[in-house]
């Protein structure tokens, strides 16, 4: 869904003479005009700000359904939604679902009610990694700056990029979406705004394939009369809290002392006095530390019996240790979550003295978990964890008396690690991953 | 019920019952202690329903009776009046209330009936026997800082009480593991105590028994049955459960065959871990000790903080050996040497190291190695 052409992006006055502007297709940069005049494309993206702004949010247009587009063409006008199993919840929909009204984090049977003719696609997370790490290059080559988010978005401060690559941040945003299209074939919507809280709002304002842009001489305009919803960490929770003082509005929010808003919201009030009026210093932070490792299972049909549950157990402790490994961490806490048929949910933890990164351990004490708190009973999901993360050198240093074959156990997975490296994830499985 | 009683005599009955009852328990009940007054003597009863710990004390007793009363609101009161104060306690069954009067202060307190205070079931214990109070107190004072704070090896929250063979015939024995490291200690079995089944003493418990232990010249008579023990002095009563559970075979963890000898001074030992340790932030802080002909050198390496090195002359005539320790633990079983040297066992770097005071093995320790 292309922005008709005849309306201007968004915050721009309407083609005013001598308003920066810049094609999307062919990255020329010209005074307004309604098309490109080098490749009469329609598609510009026009503000008076638009060579001084550098703070970037990147935000991929359904990403996992575009993969899945990408990869098999048969996808291509079907609706496609990605989630697991009639039970799971929608991670992804495609925008063709997205018209039916499927939208992400609904509940699948709901989503096939509302769109029974959509293909529904398993995931492949190995595969969106790795597309994941494709774009990071790309955005790698504009800026060592970058907060991913996700596997699909992040922040990119390009801000003194300029001289480097001859071009101001808006043209080489274009350019990157541009590339990503082309040689990756997914695509991407930029926001481009002096902070990060701006530019994470402006991509969403014309997906897909959007480049929008807010402007610091429009911020508080442009706040004014939408809903402080938008506000990222704002749930429905925080939504009822601010209702019921009679905030909905950024222009609510403003006529609120900056004292009272602490008084009442602690730091978070401070934090919505800034917002208000669009300000927000936090800086790009660059790979923020990983907190916690974690993975579970919904499944087709509630499980009661523990050797089934066992077998979870264990096929998530070993990609959990299989994450840790590639991260080179490992954790001293392992908690283990079950929600019953009721949808009640359990979660246990315990500590470690020292961390691990190993699936057999990670499993031993999950199951010890499991053992503790689970009575026979139906549960329609299973996740572990691992968190309070240290560095893996670290860790499993220490050997348990009480369990002398522990040692070998451990020589064994690690053994069984070079070999699937060797010769592929199948080669060895245990027999109760089978479960 | 009331009775008039002295205030040190009160404040001493009322703390052991004020220990036992749970900080944050449901039942309000729970957080009360049972006070009995018949004759010329008041009792003060507390439980948990694992412990219960009964507290008798000399008292003017002018009417009989009974009424419960927050155990820690009434040890406050107690703590806080004057040394040398007589305190009368008089319960008014009607209106609900106990009066707590001493001099000029005077305090009306809520009570519970005392009939749905909990009694702990009488048990029918299997062995009897009388021990003195400092044997008892070594036996679980040197083993209980190897109790697992585990819960999913809840078997191991507790020191494991029982008969065993000793060198020299049958003992008494405590033996207390986390898994990393494990404290054996034995004492002379005393007469009685031959056929007792071996027990889990809970963790608490054992913190608790500790207040009954003080007195170097008391016998404290000890009774247990599969499912409870209890340590007696003529005062004080404490009774618990023990933890439901199998002890695991420890002496298959216990090495015998290590040869290679390393006599050092506790103290001085346990200094120097302790300050090359000082250089790791780490929880688990794994400090080297290199071995060689008559010497030590303890070395402690965080690469992002630094290292530390120091060296100490030690009685030491086998092999170059390296070996790690998490500092913590080494620190914990050198400070349980008092008399004499330690003397550290060591097999290789990967296997178990065992550790004791000169030659007395009534009080052994393992520690796990840790990879460095």
């Amino acid at each position: 869904m292309l922005p008709p052409p005849h309306l201007p992006p968004i915050g721009a006055r309407a083609y005013d003479l001598a308003m920066p502007s810049l094609c999307r297709d062919c990255l020329t940069q010209f005074d307004s005009a309604r098309r490109c005049p080098a490749c009469g494309s329609p598609r510009l993206v026009a503000h008076p700000e638009l060579w001084d702004l550098s703070i970037a949010h990147m935000d991929c247009d359904a990403f996992y359904a575009s993969v899945e587009k990408r990869d098999n063409p048969d996808l291509r006008d079907k609706p496609v939604i990605i989630g697991g199993g009639r039970r799971g919840v929608v991670s992804t929909a495609c925008y063709i679902a997205r018209i039916k009204g499927v939208r992400s984090a609904m509940p699948m049977f709901q989503a096939l009610k509302l769109c029974p003719e959509a293909v529904v696609v398993k995931g492949r997370m190995d595969v969106y990694a790795e597309v994941s790490r494709q774009i990071r290059a790309m955005m790698e080559d504009l800026t060592p700056a970058i907060e991913p988010l996700s596997l699909d978005e992040a922040f990119m401060d390009l801000t003194g990029t300029a001289r480097l690559h001859g071009a101001p941040p808006a043209v080489l945003l274009a350019r990157l979406v541009k590339r990503m299209q082309a040689e990756l074939g997914i695509t991407g919507s930029i926001g481009l705004s002096h902070n990060k809280f701006l530019a994470k709002l402006a991509s969403d304002l014309d997906k897909p394939r959007g480049f929008s842009v807010i402007g610091r001489a429009e911020t508080m305009d442009f706040l004014r009369d939408k809903p402080v919803r938008m506000i990222w960490g704002i749930g429905a929770a925080g939504q009822a809290s601010l209702d019921k003082i009679g905030i909905r509005s950024f222009a609510d929010l403003r006529r609120w002392d900056r004292a009272d808003l602490q008084a009442r919201f602690g730091a978070m009030g401070d934090r919505l006095w800034h917002l208000a009026r669009g300000q927000d210093d936090r800086r790009i932070a660059r790979d923020r530390a990983v907190k916690s490792i974690s993975n579970e299972t919904t499944f087709a049909e509630d499980i009661t019996d523990p050797d089934l549950l066992d077998g979870h157990i264990w096929r998530l402790s070993e990609k959990i240790a299989d994450r840790a490994k590639a991260k080179g961490l490992a954790g001293r806490t392992i908690t283990l979550k079950l929600k019953r048929a009721d949808f009640k949910l359990l979660t246990r933890r315990l500590s470690l003295p020292d961390g691990t990164q190993i699936a057999d351990r990670i499993y031993r004490n999950a199951r010890a978990l499991y053992d503790q708190t689970a009575h026979p009973e139906p549960y329609r999901l299973i996740g572990v964890g691992l968190s309070d993360l240290l560095p893996a050198d670290n860790a499993d240093r220490e050997t348990d008396l009480l369990d002398p074959q522990a040692p070998r156990r451990i020589g064994a997975e690690r053994a069984t690690d070079a070999i699937r490296k060797r010769f592929g994830e199948d080669a060895i499985l245990k027999g109760r991953a089978l479960r | 019920m009331k009775l008039s009683i002295e205030r040190a005599t009160l404040l001493r009955a009322v703390s052991q019952a004020q220990s036992v009852v749970e900080r944050r328990n449901t039942i309000p009940i729970l957080a009360n202690v049972l006070i009995e007054a018949e004759g010329d003597t008041v009792s003060f009863r507390a439980t948990d329903l694992d412990i219960e710990v009964v507290d008798k004390a000399p008292a003017m007793v002018e009417r009989a009776g009974a009424t419960t009363v927050s155990a820690v609101t009434l040890h406050e009161i107690v703590r806080k009046l004057p040394d040398g104060a007589l305190v009368t306690l008089s319960a008014d069954a009607a209106a609900g209330r106990l009066t707590v009067q001493a001099g000029r202060s005077n305090f009306q307190l809520a009570t519970l009936p005392k009939e749905d205070f909990p009694v702990m079931t009488s048990t029918e214990y299997s062995a009897n026997f009388a021990a003195p109070a400092p044997v008892l107190r070594r036996l679980f004072d040197k083993s209980k800082f190897a109790i697992s704070t585990e819960e999913t090896r809840y078997y191991l929250n507790g020191v494991y009480f029982h008969v065993a063979e000793g060198e020299t015939g049958p003992v008494l024995r405590a033996v207390a593991t986390d898994g990393h490291r494990l404290a054996r200690i034995d004492a002379t079995l005393p007469d009685g105590a031959a056929g007792m089944p071996g027990v889990i003493v809970p963790r608490k418990t054992v913190g608790e028994l500790r207040k009954l232990l003080e007195d170097d010249e008391a016998q404290i008579a000890v009774s247990v049955s599969e499912t409870k023990i209890r340590f007696a002095t003529p005062e004080i009563t404490l009774t618990s459960k023990v933890i439901d559970g199998t002890f695991p075979d420890y002496a298959r963890v216990i090495p015998t065959g290590n040869t290679r000898r390393l006599e050092v001074d506790a103290a001085d030992f346990a200094k120097a871990v302790d300050r090359v340790a000082t250089v790791s932030s780490e929880r688990s802080r794994a400090v080297k000790l290199a071995l060689d002909e008559d010497r030590l050198v303890l070395s402690v390496n965080a690469p992002d903080a630094g290292n530390a090195e120091e060296e100490l002359a030690v009685a030491y005539a086998d092999d170059r050996l390296e070996i790690g320790f998490n500092a913590k633990y080494l620190l914990e079983i050198a400070s349980q040497v008092d008399r004499e040297n330690a003397v550290f066992l060591f097999s290789s770097p990967g296997e178990p190291t065992l550790m004791r005071e000169g030659n007395d093995t009534t009080a052994i320790y393992v520690v796990m190695p840790m990879r460095v």
